[in-house]
């Protein structure tokens, strides 16, 4: 009983830990740091919907030490993208560029906020017209004339 | 009238959308290969580390270019597959062993039957991230100028082979 909830602690601390690598792959804080942020925008594509930083698929380990390589070896950042999308695709890029085929997600947010908007101004503007006939009975009586 | 219709049409667009999206294949990734040259490789052989094998043993032919691995579920599935398709003698079919151990590697084709002409021994996986490879089995195939012009992912059949990959194969025989 008690190994098992020594078990499951590890195991819950586990996932607190950091989630690549068991030791830093960088001496330098500022390269480490660039590792990481790559690895958390690059796609597993064994699992899909984990970045390789998150990942413990055998593809992703792979990738992370390509990515580990291709940081040691002094790439940019998009040569370090374009390594990638050469051999995986646009599918390997968390966030995906704007193309032709995609500028409607991206356009999306402020596509639909726009057309709220639009919706929202007409019923505004329409309601404001309607005559006020919810106002209370003892009021309308008034305003009407009647005794 | 007009309000009726609004409401109506959304639904039927956003209909025309899901049912788009649900007979689309969202586990095939289209591979950014197809066209380009092959991935240059050089890698031991896996029957005989002493030995290497390169894509440059092939230049000049189409080939095809199977990634398979001891621990792949769907690549024991294809293996008669293969055999098969290897006994037509239509291509050579080149082996990519994937991240996988040698010894294991040569029990199973001793065991269940060579298809490849030869079988490079990717242990790191290297050469497969190269090629795209996100998951075994997958088979590619090359034409004579080096060019990939036809991915399969899962495992292959007869059938896919006959559909996809031959009239391929034809049309670069007309051509040449």
């Amino acid at each position: 009983m008690r190994i098992c909830a020594a078990v499951l602690a590890c195991m819950l601390l586990a996932s607190f830990a950091h989630a690549i690598d068991t030791a830093p792959a960088f001496a330098d804080p500022a390269q480490q740091a660039r590792y990481e942020r790559i690895a958390r925008e690059l796609r597993c594509l064994q699992c899909r919907s984990e970045t390789i930083a998150d990942s413990n698929a055998s593809l992703a380990e792979d990738l992370r030490r390509q990515l580990r390589e291709l940081i040691a070896a002094g790439k940019t950042d998009a040569e370090i993208m374009t390594y990638m999308t050469d051999r995986y695709g646009d599918y390997v890029l968390y966030r995906p560029p704007v193309k032709s085929n995609t500028w409607l997600l991206w356009a999306a947010p402020a596509l639909l906020v726009l057309g709220g908007g639009v919706i929202a101004v007409v019923v505004i503007l329409r309601k404001s017209k309607l005559p006020d006939d919810d106002l209370p009975e003892d009021d309308r009586a008034r305003g009407s004339g009647a005794p | 009238m007009l309000r009726y219709l609004i409401p109506v049409g959304l639904l039927a667009a956003l209909v025309a959308f899901f049912f788009v999206g649900l007979g689309r294949d969202k586990q095939t990734l289209p591979s950014p290969l197809l066209g380009k040259p092959a991935p240059a490789f050089s890698l031991p052989r896996v029957d005989d580390p002493t030995q290497t094998v390169s894509n440059k043993d092939f230049a000049g032919q189409p080939y095809v270019l199977n990634v398979w691995a001891t621990w792949c579920v769907g690549c024991r599935q294809e293996h008669d597959a293969l055999l098969a398709i290897a006994a037509r003698g239509e291509v050579p079919i080149v082996g990519l062993n994937w991240k996988d151990e040698r010894d294991l590697a040569q029990q199973w084709l001793r065991e269940l039957g060579n298809p490849y002409v030869v079988t490079a021994f990717d242990q790191e996986g290297r050469v497969a991230i190269d090629w795209g490879v996100y998951g075994a089995p997958e088979t590619f195939l090359v034409d004579s100028a080096g060019n990939v012009i036809h991915k399969h992912v899962a495992p292959l059949t007869v059938e896919i082979w006959e559909r996809e990959f031959l009239p391929l194969l034809k049309q670069q025989a007309v051509s040449r």
